[in-house]
């Protein structure tokens, strides 16, 4: 270790003393059943599963895993619920989901420590990225209630009744977030999924909506597997679903609902260009670069996870780049000093694995950065891939970890080609100090979203979505209303 | 007699030329008293293959013209169907309109032209936004085509609703390949011809003519396609579009309508039903 790094001029001198943050405040029971109607009710079946902390494979808790019943209960629960919310003064609504808001930052750190706990992701991210934002989102959708004439106008907005939402295991709390709000700040009921693997911070949020008296019905969260969330797909009282995951179950959605009126939002995969340009800020590139990889492990669907370099800095970036990654930190998601977590699950370790090995098999070259992994646990050693074609497959599919392919390019027409072909459109990054370069790439990106000389922000105000696979409809700010309403 | 009428040979618009199907088929279409009024093109997969592929080439040249300009050629279209107001009137009461109602239908037509026309460099400024996020970064979304189109054309009011869709669709910076209505596709070629004088980039939009059961498949199944439009209420063709539009996640718009001619049937909604919503970031702390 200290071989490699002792010429990098910018690695500390010392070593980090570990920094835990402190569990025993956290309040987790031994077993959550499903929350239906305002209460937490045993799933029909009786049948529970474990939740664990990837980074230690402790069992956190046991919940319940929901089925057909269980789906049927809280749709007509959210359906009943439906009558007296979209009744209830719109000002009033807002004031309730303003409350949601506020417990969750009364009560963020607890939140934090527990998504940092089932999802691995380290404590800085949980801490000032994913809580703060999901209580943001509620924030700013509160107020929106009682203006949404202002949002469309000309047309008479009405709520389109049960909506059945959806959520992966790479954001669990801020997901929910970012399904919840503005569905009941458009005057929607709500049943929630979340993932199977994650489902602890949604349940923690199911308590907290208990204690703000929303009214009893209004938001139904039940826990299962990609069972439940296909009952929920198909029941026939849910007149939308709202879904964030892979493009493959995103189709299968499709399919499935193609004879009902319901309405979809799909949220589905990317494989995001960042391109660097030789007149870039470099140092501040390689940041970029960073954060637009490894934040979160990689499991970000609009990561940047294609990284196109400029020849002629090309050499210059990846050192830059090489030096960076030696300095991160993988290990315990709790410590504070932590940059990367653990991976979210067995499985998708063995799924990241199989394409560092189709990456080497097809003839890339690998460096991965020499960090001490835990030996317990699912952990992904920071990856690049040099070498690499459009045509590779790690180039071509989406693969959710902190795995980088590298491509350089001459022109500006041959990176927006290289760019742009591809199934996905969620986002993409563009770094140069040329302001007319800045436009004319963020124009010719096709893309939901485009980060210029930053990457991986979000924001309850700023839209999020896709183009092409990666999906339709938007989520946050005034777009992101428009898929839980119908016009009149 | 003195001398006998020339008769129009109607046949397909693809890339801003007229050739024959490449199947070779038609159809006759015989107006109320059984008489021949034309032979219709019976358009191909390989037809509707082919009109993507010049569309496809066609969309990003147009979406790079100005707002202003693609105002303009709206405008021209107006001006040419206006003037042409006779021959559609013609084709309409020989499609089985009363005169007064062909007259209305080209009437609305044209004003309908003129109101897009109207919202090419304005309906932006109504639907994108600044965004006012809780960190130092500029942060605005504004509205993208969502590239190239595929719609099949209302079956009734063949030119009305054929203009309602295609106006809106293109004024937002979309490329088309519409299939005409199959029982009444007359207006469809003459509206071809009104384009083709109208400055509208050859391959912006292609037109089509033939059995909408047949092309179905291929337009909502064809991985080029971002977005089907369909105009009509059959439920099997409904769910057909919404199954195979899945395959690239292609957007899908039904509308149930019979009939455009209501006010309600012109907004710059129907224009932002075919855009994206991109969002864009930049620091701003220096």
């Amino acid at each position: 270790m200290e071989d490699t790094t002792k010429n990098i001029p910018f690695m500390a001198g010392w070593k980090y003393a570990s920094a835990p943050e402190a569990t025993d405040h956290i309040q987790i029971k031994p077993s959550y059943n499903l929350f239906i109607n305002g209460q937490f009710v045993a799933p029909k079946n009786k049948v529970y599963f474990e939740t664990i902390d990837p980074s230690s494979e402790e069992i956190l808790a046991k919940v319940g895993m929901a089925d057909k019943e269980d789906v049927d209960l809280a749709v007509a629960a959210a359906k009943n619920a439906f009558k007296v919310w979209s009744k209830i003064k719109p000002r009033e609504r807002g004031k309730y989901i303003f409350r949601i808001a506020r417990l969750i930052q009364e009560r963020a750190r607890e939140f934090a420590v527990i998504e940092s706990m089932n999802g691995g992701k380290p404590i800085r991210e949980s801490r000032d990225i994913d809580v703060p934002l999901a209580a943001n989102h509620f924030f700013y959708y509160a107020g929106w209630s009682d203006k949404l004439t202002y949002a469309f106008p000309n047309r008479n907005p009405v709520p389109l009744g049960v909506v059945g939402q959806i959520i992966p295991w790479n954001f669990p709390l801020l997901m929910a977030a970012w399904k919840i709000a503005p569905a009941l700040a458009t005057g929607n009921t709500v049943v929630l999924k979340p993932a199977e693997t994650t489902p602890l911070t949604a349940l923690k949020l199911a308590e907290l909506i208990q204690e703000s008296g929303l009214p009893k019905g209004v938001v139904n969260i039940i826990t299962g597997d990609g069972s439940t969330g296909a009952e929920i797909v198909h029941h026939p009282d849910v007149a939308k679903i709202a879904f964030t995951g892979s493009t493959a179950v995103g189709k299968f959605i499709k399919k499935a609902t193609a004879d009902t009126n319901k309405k979809l939002s799909l949220e589905l995969g990317g494989k995001g260009a960042n391109i660097i340009f030789e007149d870039a800020a470099l140092d501040q590139a390689v940041e970029g670069i960073v954060n637009a990889i490894f934040f979160n492990q990689g499991h970000v669907c609009c990561a940047g996870s294609r990284l196109f370099v400029q020849e002629s800095v090309a050499d210059k970036v990846i050192q830059k780049l090489k030096d960076r990654m030696s300095t991160l930190i993988v290990g315990n998601p709790l410590d504070k000093n932590t940059d990367i977590g653990a991976i979210n699950s067995k499985k998708q370790l063995e799924t990241i694995n199989k394409y560092i090995a189709l990456g080497k098999k097809e003839g890339a070259r690998i460096y991965q950065s020499e960090c001490k992994l835990p030996s317990k646990g699912n952990w992904c050693a920071p990856t690049l891939f040099l070498d690499v074609s459009q045509s590779h497959k790690i180039v071509q599919d989406e693969i959710f970890g902190p795995v980088l392919t590298i491509q350089t390019f001459r022109t500006i027409s041959e990176v927006i080609e290289k760019a742009n072909n591809t199934p996905y459109g969620l986002s993409a990054g563009v770094w140069t100090q040329n302001g007319a370069k800045i436009f004319h790439m963020t124009q010719k990106l096709n893309a939901g979203v485009v980060w210029a000389n930053t990457f991986n922000k979000f924001d309850a105000a700023s839209p999020f979505g896709g183009y092409k696979e990666s999906g339709f409809g938007r989520e946050g700010g005034l777009h992101g209303l428009k898929p839980y309403l119908k016009f009149e | 007699m003195d001398r006998i009428d020339v008769l129009k040979t109607y046949k397909l618009f693809i890339g801003g030329a007229f050739p024959r199907t490449e199947s070779g088929r038609y159809e006759a279409v015989r107006d109320k008293k059984g008489n021949l009024i034309a032979n219709i093109c019976l358009a191909s997969r390989k037809d509707f293959r082919n009109a993507v592929v010049v569309a496809r080439k066609a969309q990003e040249g147009w979406n790079k013209t100005t707002q202003l300009l693609k105002g303009q050629v709206l405008y021209r279209i107006a001006e040419m169907l206006e003037s042409r107001k006779v021959q559609f009137v013609d084709e309409l009461v020989r499609q089985g309109l009363s005169k007064k109602a062909a007259e209305k239908e080209v009437e609305l037509s044209v004003d309908r032209l003129v109101y897009y026309a109207g919202w090419s460099d304005k309906f932006q400024q109504v639907f994108s936004s600044v965004n006012p996020v809780n960190s130092s970064h500029f942060n605005f979304s504004v509205l993208e085509p969502m590239g190239l189109v595929a719609v099949i054309a209302p079956e009734n009011d063949s030119l009305l609703g054929l203009v309602s869709i295609l106006a809106p669709a293109i004024v937002g910076g979309n490329a088309v390949v519409l299939l005409a209505s199959e029982t009444k596709p007359l207006c469809s070629i003459s509206f071809a011809e009104v384009l083709n004088t109208s400055d509208v980039p050859a391959g912006v939009v292609n037109i089509l003519t033939g059995k909408t059961s047949e092309l179905i498949p291929q337009m909502a199944s064809h991985m080029d396609i971002n977005a089907i439009v369909y105009c009509g209420n059959n439920e099997n063709q409904m769910k057909k579009i919404n199954e195979l539009a899945s395959e690239n996640v292609k957007r899908v718009v039904f509308f149930k309508k019979q009939n455009w001619d209501h006010p309600t049937d012109e907004s710059p909604y129907f224009i932002e039903k075919l855009q994206e919503v991109k969002t864009t970031w930049h620091p701003v702390k220096i």
